[in-house]
């Protein structure tokens, strides 16, 4: 009570700050990061609308709701009185139109809403790549509450299912239905296993891992057709060898693309997204464009103008909150960083692995004798810095692997103080001299590494 | 033409339900059982040592066995597929009559020994008690007591659970260690030890159970006990005050109470690895962390307020009176400084704003003068030392501790007791949150908010609030157990000591990318 009414003092009476109403189109980690911060920023009005769910929940959990390891209520990061608590209305509906010149949402039941600004972020929707039968009940993506309502739905008496595309969301599909006994086959179009992005050791690990817990793994093969069974639904997936598997499910998993089919009516300019500049604003004024839906006209080097991940979706909320509240401040997604499980490998990357390298990147690859960890640490040789980590179920420290990528610290430093980055449990074996070893092996140096896994040690070189 | 495809894979080697080997192992502990079964009611034919030692190597066989088809089938990793949908873990039917029966046999082993079989002074024992009769003569060469037969199964129990437990983190070194720890303490130094010491004509003294979670310590009769047992009693009375006061104060700064809660602990043990499946059960809610600061910090001050008294009137052989007005009020008015001392120094660490700063000050100080006026008015302000311990052995010692504290496993969670009612856990988690170098640190920003850590956090800790936005989780109910670390799939967590940051352990805000110095968490 104090606090705000202090607030309303300072912001509202003294600066005479105009209060303005903020509505965002999708309840995501995009658009609530960007309402949390409108809210620590401001007193702006808030509405957050979704069609998907009342509240906000961890997409990247819905998995585990299907496994049994959460409920849905598990997955919600805030409790239900966080959003009146905190003044961010929370409106479920479906937006239709935008009307861009009167600043209205239309929804879908006619009502109207007008907006100060808007921001959208609406997420992405599965690919789909023009298969006959696509479009097939029993056919579904991974990506909202909605898919995971539909396969536990078709989950019962389920004999198989078919999983169509080699990239994260296909083989926490597969998990699932692993998880309760359905036989899975998922079909991969490359060769090995996210081979596009994984260097060739880390995705021939990941097609170990798969087929050691018995996942139907088919590489080289790729989707042809959907059987309909006569009644609209799915039965069999034919391949494009001949193949014929039957099936009561089919996942379509290639990829996502940015869910815009709603903007085609107004004159918001969009590419694969919706374009936006550094300030995380669309060709329309006053209306934002973050996270899975929007595309960077001029993305910073070495990235794509769509980034559908969580971490990027989480900074462009906080960017875009800070644009708004008359800070501003450019999107700067920083070093690049990403994680996934793979069944149970867990997997982190930071800085530029390439599943090509260029010619200047050189790798230092250590695996361990069951093949079921390993540590990949790039460097440029010609330079002599390093650009990039890639762990197998091995856990690295984030802050000091940003530190060493951004101040391109010698890869021999990195040797030596590789300890610094280590993350694993308490007890965990230590591999980093093996790492060094291989180095060593290569570069005909003879380094060796100081035992520092303490915390006082990683904080004093991060405060260095 | 296409062909028909079918795979030469099974979907998951692990069948879905229990195998024949499973359905045989849990026979076999059935057995086990059943054998207590009978033994409780009356079978003479079965009370002999033969019997008992094939009823407790059933149980554990056919737990280890059981659990070995379990998990030794399945690749290693997190194995909690399908923990929401069983009755028994998820507060189905399974769930409330498990509850029950362990509800009622507490109720019955605390307040109704005799329908166990105790035999009581001069009789012998009957029925279960008796059962172990020949464990216990082998041990310390007396009949067995209703805590001895209690004691085995809670051994067992732990044995058993804690190799279940093994078996299913066996990928996790952390998991593995602490677990041997629990069980090395609970077989060695909670029962076998103070069992031996009886027969060497020592007293009973439990060295890993300390004050106030073993509140009896300070009892005239347990002090009269060790003071009267020469060498090794004076030894022992030192060796407790020690552990009080040098021992745990010393390793709770170095690795946070986990060293006790839930490497040590005997119901932290039984909780780490009988109740492991219900571990997420617990209550993760704002409410329930206000409940349970309220709960378990009014039981320090009973505790306190019980053990001071209980003290005094062992040096003052006036054995009713206790805690007069001047000892209350100095009592208050010290304890009421030091939290005061304590938050001011802390203020900035803790994150307190001046409101709450004054409120706490406000309700303090509001609680001073209210006493006061009490002692005033009634002249003769006196708490009677007897009353106080008798309640608590009632309430807390039994009541809370047993019957709630393991009863309520399957719908509360397996730390209700740990998390809302143990004093010792206060004590140290006191001293965890303001004056200890551990803390779980976050993995900068690699946190998905999925919610594993926050719903397998045994004591309710709200996890995931701390890791989304990067902040180190430094908790005073932290039991250092790691699972959250174990089930995060993103590798986010990490349990750490470190000295250089004391102050600042909690700071926020390092997973944000964007610098603004005076960004503050809603």
């Amino acid at each position: 009570m104090l606090r705000s009414s202090g607030f309303f003092l300072k912001n509202v009476l003294l600066k005479k700050e105009k209060n303005m109403h903020i509505a965002i189109i999708g309840n995501g980690i995009s658009g609530i990061t960007a309402a949390r911060f409108i809210r620590k920023l401001s007193d702006h009005e808030i509405t957050v609308i979704s069609a998907e769910t009342d509240y906000f929940f961890s997409r990247t959990a819905l998995m585990y709701i299907y496994m049994g390891h959460m409920r849905f209520e598990d997955t919600k990061p805030y409790e239900d009185w966080f959003w009146e608590k905190n003044r961010i209305d929370l409106k479920r509906g479906y937006v239709e139109r935008i009307n861009t010149t009167e600043k209205k949402l239309v929804f879908k039941q006619g009502e109207t809403l007008a907006y100060d600004k808007l921001i959208l972020a609406t997420g992405s929707v599965p690919n789909k790549f023009g298969w006959p039968g696509q479009d097939l009940k029993r056919v579904h993506g991974l990506y909202s509450y909605q898919d995971l309502e539909a396969m536990e739905k078709y989950s019962d008496g389920l004999q198989r299912a078919v999983i169509v595309g080699g990239g994260l969301i296909g083989l926490e599909m597969a998990e699932m239905f692993h998880s309760r006994h359905i036989p899975v086959t998922i079909l991969v179009r490359e060769k090995s296993y996210w081979n596009s992005v994984m260097p060739t050791e880390e995705s021939a690990m990941i097609n170990r891992e798969i087929m050691r817990h018995h996942i139907d793994l088919q590489l080289e093969e790729e989707l042809d057709e959907i059987v309909d069974d006569g009644n609209g639904a799915a039965c069999a997936v034919i391949t494009k060898s001949g193949k014929r598997i039957d099936c009561g499910f089919v996942g379509l998993t290639a990829g996502v693309s940015p869910n815009i089919k709603f903007l085609s009516k107004t004159d918001i300019e969009t590419k694969r997204g919706i374009l936006v500049n550094e300030h995380l604003e669309t060709s329309i004024p006053d209306i934002y464009a973050i996270g899975d839906c929007s595309e960077q006209r001029t993305p910073k080097e070495g990235r794509r103008g769509v980034e559908a991940i969580w971490y990027t979706g989480r900074m462009m909320g906080e960017t875009v909150a800070y644009n708004i509240c008359e800070k501003p401040v450019a999107y700067d997604p920083g070093i690049w960083f990403n994680s996934a499980k793979f069944l149970d490998i867990e997997y982190q990357v930071y800085g530029d692995v390439r599943a090509d390298q260029p010619e200047a990147h050189r790798s230092i690859y250590w695996e361990d004798t069951e093949g079921r960890k390993s540590v990949r640490i790039i460097y440029d040789e010609d330079r002599g810095y390093v650009v990039g980590f890639n762990l197998m179920g091995v856990r690295f420290r984030h802050e000091v692997c940003e530190k060493w990528i951004k101040e391109k610290t010698k890869i021999e430093d990195v040797m030596k103080n590789l300890e610094l980055a280590n993350f694993d449990p308490e007890f965990y074996k230590k591999y980093e001299s093996d790492v060094v070893a291989i180095y060593n092996k290569q570069s005909g140096k003879n380094l060796s590494v100081k035992p520092q896994r303490s915390w006082n040690k990683v904080f004093a070189f991060l405060r260095s | 033409m296409s062909q028909v495809y079918k795979s030469m894979s099974l979907a998951n080697p692990a069948p879905p339900f229990t195998d024949i080997i499973q359905k045989i192992a849990a026979a076999l502990g059935g057995v086990g059982l059943l054998f207590m079964l009978l033994a409780l009611f009356g079978n003479g034919s079965i009370q002999n040592s033969t019997w008992l030692y094939t009823a407790l190597a059933l149980i554990m066989t056919g737990t280890a066995v059981f659990s070995w088809r379990a998990y030794m089938t399945k690749p290693e990793g997190i194995k909690n597929n399908g923990v929401w949908f069983a009755s028994l873990s998820s507060k189905g039917l399974w769930a409330w009559i498990l509850g029950v029966v362990l509800t009622g046999f507490y109720v019955v082993l605390y307040w109704y020994p005799q329908y166990l079989g105790l035999g009581g002074k001069d009789a012998v024992n009957t029925g279960l008690v008796a059962f172990f009769d020949p464990l216990s003569m082998a041990l310390k060469g007396k009949p067995a007591s209703e805590w001895f037969m209690y004691g085995t199964l809670y051994t067992v129990a732990i044995l058993s659970f804690g190799i279940k437990f093994i078996l299913k983190y066996r990928h996790n070194k952390y998991q593995v260690i602490r677990t041997i720890s629990v069980m090395f303490f609970q077989l060695g130094f909670a029962f076998l030890l103070p069992e031996i010491m009886q027969k060497l004509n020592q007293p009973y003294y439990s060295f890993t159970n300390m004050w106030p979670l073993n509140y009896y310590f300070f009892y005239d009769w347990n002090l009269t006990k060790l003071l009267d047992a020469g060498n090794m009693g004076l030894f022992m009375l030192l060796f407790g005050l020690a552990m009080v006061f040098i021992i745990s104060p010393t390793l709770t700064f170095f690795y946070g109470k986990r060293w006790y809660c839930s490497w040590v602990c005997g119901c932290g043990g039984l909780a780490e690895t009988a109740g492991d499946p219900f571990r997420h059960l617990s209550d993760k809610s704002l409410k329930a962390w206000q409940i349970e600061r309220w709960m378990i910090h009014g039981v320090l001050v009973f505790v306190t307020l019980m053990t001071v008294g209980v003290v005094y009137s062992y040096f003052n052989s006036d054995r009713d009176l206790l805690l007069t007005k001047p000892i209350v009020i100095g009592l208050i008015v010290l304890l009421g400084a030091t939290v005061i001392g304590i938050v001011q120094a802390n203020r900035k660490e803790i994150n307190l704003s001046k409101n709450k700063l004054s409120t706490i000050i406000f309700i303090i100080v509001a609680i001073i003068i209210l006493l006061t006026i009490i002692a005033y008015f009634t002249g003769n302000f006196v708490i009677n030392a007897g009353m106080l311990r008798s309640w608590y052995g009632f309430l807390i010692g039994a009541a809370f501790s047993g019957v709630v504290g393991v009863g309520f496993y399957p719908l509360m969670g397996s730390r209700v007791w740990c998390r809302f009612g143990c004093p010792m856990a206060a004590l140290l988690g006191l001293q965890q949150k303001f004056f200890s170098r551990f803390r779980i640190t976050t993995n900068g920003g690699q946190c998905i908010s999925c919610g594993n850590c926050s719903t397998y956090c045994e004591m309710g800790i709200d996890v995931r609030a701390y890791a989304q936005k990067g902040q180190n989780i430094v908790r005073a109910s932290c039991v250092g157990c790691g699972i959250c670390a174990a089930v995060c799939p993103r590798g986010v967590l990490k349990l750490e000591n470190g000295s250089v940051d004391l102050r600042s352990k909690t700071t926020e805000l390092k997973a944000i990318h964007i610098a603004e110095g005076d960004v503050r968490i809603l």
